[in-house]
């Protein structure tokens, strides 16, 4: 559906020109939810304008739908934006209209009958839950109700594509939650291809189901959310994790040292990921049952969801003759979970824990 | 108070009024573009142009740095050619219009900058043209603003319509000169005074609630 390739942004500043986007290559498929998490000053808001042509790359070629986006003149470009809705951060909505005519912009922009504008702006109203504030003035709304209305001002023209702009950024939990639900259900009754540009893990979390991490101007990695966050391979994607999932040890086990081969009382402590169905196996049950010499301590455990997949991270301590822990952690690893082997540590005597 | 003042006076308003809502009128429907082309030139707005922007501005700031009373005197022959007379009510508004006209601008341009850049791209991202970014973005947007910035140009005619009387554009300020001053009236130089302020006053308060009204901030 989107096809970047090779996209490069400079901008000229009085200290000479900055590089903004270094070459970004993407490519997103119909129908998904693709997200992309940068740190502010990454590039993430300039690559989402370069796909509507809100700004124009340097070099590169942007593909939307199976046109070229880069080769449009001004008109065509402004008929092909009519397939590309977006919202904001910070909504832009006319403070001047109403809930009703802010809607109704995209459509009077393309002279649409009244009759037919009206039409298209009620059940969108609808979807968007603001049936009845048709009439008042964005000033007289909370944020997360802006954005509804962005978001329906946004499809008013049913678009093929919808960019998100840190869409939720300038909202609270609950609001972001609400709107991110808004977005997904949407995605999937109008099957509308979403772009989501975010500073936050969670919206990844919660409704992508690919994600590109952008650093500096270049995608430092991509891939599934799920690929994404149980196997992080930059240090950037890992501490975006990190702030949702936490990967430190358990404070008896830190700051101690970590060896590779066994040590007298030390522990050895695992990471281990179950996703999807495996979540649901008993798979620590079947270990301790199989291996009744050895003794397993749960130092860390969380489930959760990526999307619609459960996903479930724990870290355990396994004591006990060599020997048997060897055949335990053999045996974990013919099972449906991902296992990762963190050393051998001892627990450190501290009463504060 | 003598039997001919209310006369006078009356007339004097009727000419203040009058020269102050034609040059107006006349001046809002340039000064207006004039300004949407000062703001819509300039850097990073939708019609980038920086050479007119420069020009514009240019043209704008010369016009505003030339005292009224010298103004007045100085396009004489303009008013001439223009009018067909240099002298009278209808005349003395041609340096008013001219006056009004770059403020005008500047102050519409100030209304403009302050909708916020992201409506535009908004609008942009709609597909909007530039002329229904102007029309149904930037001024609708700042109308309240505009209503503002107009009420004190309106003002400032008021004010600068005094000075008509030196080309015998008559006006309540050119009957306070006349009669309070060089015939020692002072009973009309303070009925004049006191019409003018009550003028300002109904001026600025209707403007206030004009834009409240538009502002739905």
């Amino acid at each position: 559906m989107i096809q970047l390739s090779h996209i490069e942004k400079t901008y000229d500043s009085p200290s000479g020109p900055v590089k903004a986007l270094k070459g970004i290559d993407l490519t997103i498929e119909r129908g998904e939810i693709f997200g992309i998490i940068g740190l502010s000053g990454a590039g993430k808001s300039t690559l989402i304008r370069c796909i509507n042509m809100l700004e124009r790359p340097t070099a590169g070629k942007v593909i939307v739908d199976g046109q070229d986006m880069t080769a449009m003149s001004e008109k065509e470009l402004r008929k092909a934006r009519k397939n590309i809705g977006m919202i904001f951060q910070h909504f832009n909505l006319l403070s001047s209209a109403t809930v009703y005519d802010n809607i109704a912009f995209p459509l009077r922009l393309s002279h649409t009958p009244e009759a037919e504008i009206k039409k298209k702006v009620l059940p969108l109203l609808e979807l968007v839950g603001l049936a009845d504030k048709a009439h008042q003035y964005p000033s007289q709304l909370s944020g997360g109700q802006k954005q509804r209305v962005g978001i329906a001002r946004a499809l008013a023209s049913e678009p093929k594509v919808l960019l998100c702009d840190e869409a939720t950024s300038a909202l609270d939990p609950q609001t972001t939650r609400s709107i991110l639900e808004l977005i997904q259900d949407i995605n999937r009754k109008l099957s509308l291809t979403v772009v989501v540009i975010t500073h936050e893990m969670q919206v990844i979390k919660d409704i992508c189901d690919k994600v590109a991490v952008i650093e500096n101007g270049v995608i430092a990695e991509q891939g599934t959310v799920l690929e994404v966050f149980t196997n992080p391979q930059k240090p950037i994607t890992k501490d975006f994790i990190s702030v949702l999932l936490s990967n430190e040890l358990p404070a008896a086990f830190r700051g101690g040292e970590v060896s590779k081969t066994p040590l007298p009382g030390a522990y050895l402590l695992l990471r281990l990921t179950f996703i999807g169905e495996s979540a649901d196996d008993p798979v620590l049950a079947g270990m301790i049952r199989k291996f009744p010499e050895i003794e397993v301590t749960m130092l860390f455990g969380n489930l959760d969801q990526i999307k619609s997949t459960p996903f479930g991270r724990m870290i355990i301590g396994i004591t006990g003759p060599e020997a048997k822990i060897q055949e335990a952690l053999q045996y974990l690893r013919q099972q449906d979970l991902k296992e990762e082997v963190i050393g051998y540590v001892r627990r450190h005597d501290s009463t504060s824990d | 108070m003598s039997a001919d003042m209310i006369p006078l006076l009356t007339k004097a308003l009727g000419e203040t009024v009058y020269m102050v809502v034609v040059s107006m009128v006349i001046a809002t429907i340039i000064g207006v573009p004039l300004g949407v082309l000062l703001h819509t030139t300039s850097k990073g707005q939708i019609l980038e142009s920086l050479a007119v922007n420069r020009i514009v501005g240019a043209i704008v700031n010369a016009v505003r740095s030339i005292p009224f009373i010298i103004l007045l005197v100085a396009i004489i022959p303009f008013t001439r050619l223009l009018v067909g007379s240099a002298i009278g009510t209808t005349a003395a508004m041609v340096p008013l219009v001219i006056a009004a006209i770059p403020f005008i601008g500047r102050q519409v341009e100030t209304s403009l900058k302050e909708v916020p850049f992201g409506l535009v791209e908004a609008a942009q991202s709609m597909g909007a043209t530039p002329a229904q970014i102007i029309w149904k973005v930037l001024l609708p947007e700042s109308m309240s603003s505009i209503v503002a910035q107009l009420t004190t140009v309106i003002i400032s005619l008021v004010g600068e319509s005094a000075m008509a009387g030196a080309v015998g554009g008559g006006g309540l300020g050119d009957l306070a000169i006349r009669y309070g001053y060089q015939r020692f009236r002072p009973e009309i130089m303070l009925a004049t005074v006191v019409i003018l302020i009550v003028l300002v006053q109904l001026v600025q308060f209707v403007g206030n609630t004009l834009a409240k009204r538009l502002d739905k901030r």
